[in-house]
């Protein structure tokens, strides 16, 4: 089943065309994902998807409960609350706060806590606020974090941080878990713990992943599908097997003649 | 839910016994007319800063226009409380001034905070100054020479109860899922956008709260006093209240509490320098923020249940 279809879309800076007529879909529970060389749009293609740019042209629709959604030209939030989370390529994580913030300001908006209960400490209030807390546990010890929960994010190690923004994205109860170059500045024993993680998320939570990597052996062993991006335009898509051997992804990489 | 009993009860222990404290020292004498002066205008300021903190430490917009939303509730209070001088008066006041300062926030914030840094600094000095010469131009609010004869219905005590619940609301609004929102736009509103939370909503939010509570310092202000005038609300009030704000520790309540218990004094003790006392006072500003930029305390949080995990941690070891 598609879950998330994107059709014809397009993104102009002024004279320069970033991302071109891209269409791809992405199905239920698969895993995804996007390469290219430097500077071919893959980042600006994300900030589409995820509303944090507006799209010139093209729809984005998901599959929601409630039927389809056209997401374009909504809001981020709006988009986050659709399903649809991701982690940067830059971490962004909340850096002055605890790790158990963190993960609690992505629950925002599944949390029910009301104004007036909060600030008067109804015996709700706290009720909730345990329930929470369990939560937050239960998943950071998914990623063995647990013990991190009190620490400020901004004094975990990198590794850390690339986690807890995994574990933060996947705290917004997402459809979609778009991942921005996870794997950036790791070396290849982080990698390898990544790509582990990786299968264990989409297995555990049953959800579809779009990847941005530059790390190929971590592309080629979790992807199940690659669609290949060059000057903002798809060149390719396939499996692994195929886009390896496609002569023009071999071009757009190596260079030469196809 | 118990331990949280626990703590809470401490907190209203460490009010009870502050409240009787002052009362002791005022009867044995300690405190003189003089110096319960100050500390009811201690107290304001803390209310007041709490509020501007709220804005500015932890929502991370920065504003100058505080003393513009402390204009509208000093002058509704004391309209309403001039026609009905009692304690029902001074409550119908407050909530009005509230209700007013808060319904001015909101529509001011819709537009303004989509700016940000400077600009949004710029635009609220600049309602701030709306509100003020809007007071400096009405027939009901007497012109430049502001009101007088207000009646004094808010003494110590109820400036007192008045810092207690303010901190005791904004404190508990920021340990809830409302107040991480806010923070997590002063953290980054990129990220926080794309986690679901809508920036501009949590910011208005905290923007209206603030305003509300620069409502309650005014009217307490103007009851205390007894007379204002729209020259007791400019520019100068607003930076008055944000250096209490910078140099406690911007984002931190209990610095806010310090710093304008400790400017408090500091102006108290310097009566007696005569015209030095702008001097050194500004003199002292200038040494702690050299020595200590990110305010007295930094972030730190006084904190009941910090001080019950370590007592434990020690009954453990």
């Amino acid at each position: 089943m598609t879950l998330l279809d994107v059709k014809g879309l397009t993104k102009n800076f002024g004279g320069l065309t970033a991302v071109s007529d891209v269409s791809m879909h992405l199905d239920d529970n698969e895993l995804v994902a996007l390469i290219g060389p430097n500077g071919a749009g893959k980042t600006t293609l994300f900030n589409l998807l995820t509303g944090v740019i507006v799209p010139s042209e093209g729809t984005v629709t998901l599959q929601a409960d409630a039927g389809l959604e056209v997401l374009n030209k909504k809001k981020p939030y709006t988009i986050a609350q659709a399903g649809l989370a991701r982690t940067f390529q830059n971490i962004r994580l909340f850096k002055g706060l605890s790790v158990e913030d963190n993960v609690l300001i992505a629950m925002t908006s599944k949390n029910k806590e009301g104004f007036l209960e909060s600030i008067f400490r109804l015996p709700s209030f706290y009720k909730k606020e345990d329930e929470l807390h369990q939560q937050v546990l239960d998943l950071l010890k998914i990623f063995d974090m647990q013990d991190d929960a009190d620490k400020l994010a901004k004094n975990l190690p990198y590794g850390a941080q690339r986690r807890l923004e995994i574990v933060r994205a996947l705290a917004t109860k997402p459809k979609i878990l778009f991942l921005d170059e996870p794997a950036a500045g790791m070396n290849p024993e982080e990698t390898a713990d990544l790509t582990r993680l990786i299968r264990q998320i989409q297995e555990e939570f049953h959800i579809t992943i779009l990847l941005i990597e530059h790390d190929m052996s971590l592309v080629m062993n979790v992807a199940e599908r690659i669609y290949v991006l060059e000057y903002g335009q798809l060149i390719a898509e396939g499996t692994p097997e195929e886009v390896q051997k496609d002569p023009k992804v071999i071009k757009a990489y190596l260079g030469g003649e196809a | 839910m118990k331990k949280n009993l626990k703590y809470n009860l401490t907190w209203l222990a460490i009010m009870v016994v502050g409240y009787i404290l002052i009362d002791v020292l005022e009867l044995v004498g300690v405190i003189d007319q003089f110096a319960e002066t100050t500390l009811v205008l201690i107290g304001i300021n803390i209310i007041l800063a709490t509020g501007l903190n709220l804005i500015i430490g932890f929502s991370g917009q920065f504003s100058l226009g505080h003393a513009g939303f402390m204009a509208i509730g000093a002058y509704t209070s004391a309209l309403i409380t001039q026609a009905i001088p009692n304690g029902g008066g001074m409550v119908l006041g407050l909530i009005a001034g509230m209700a007013l300062s808060a319904l001015v926030a909101l529509v001011v914030g819709i537009p303004t905070l989509r700016l940000n840094g400077d600009y949004l600094a710029i635009a609220t000095m600049g309602v701030a100054e709306i509100i003020r010469i809007i007071m400096n131009n009405l027939k009901i609010t007497n012109g430049p020479a502001g009101l007088y004869n207000i009646p004094q219905l808010a003494n110590w005590s109820v400036v007192y109860l008045f810092v207690c619940l303010t901190t005791i609301l904004i404190v508990n609004f920021i340990h809830s899922r409302d107040g991480r929102a806010v923070m997590s736009v002063r953290e980054d509103e990129i990220a926080a956008e794309s986690m679901g939370v809508n920036i501009t909503k949590w910011k208005v939010i905290a923007f209206v709260l603030g305003a509300a509570t620069a409502a309650i310092g005014g009217a307490l202000h103007a009851s205390y006093i007894q007379t204002i005038a729209p020259n007791d609300f400019g520019i100068m009030e607003s930076i008055n209240i944000l250096i209490i704000v910078v140099m406690g520790g911007i984002g931190s309540i209990t610095g806010t509490y310090v710093a304008a218990i400790v400017l408090g004094l500091l102006d108290m003790v310097l009566q007696n320098f005569g015209t030095l006392r702008m001097v050194l006072y500004s003199l002292a500003l200038i040494l702690i923020m050299v020595f200590k930029p990110s305010g007295l305390l930094g972030t730190w949080e006084f904190s009941v249940r910090r001080i019950f995990t370590k007592f434990k941690a020690k009954g453990d070891a």
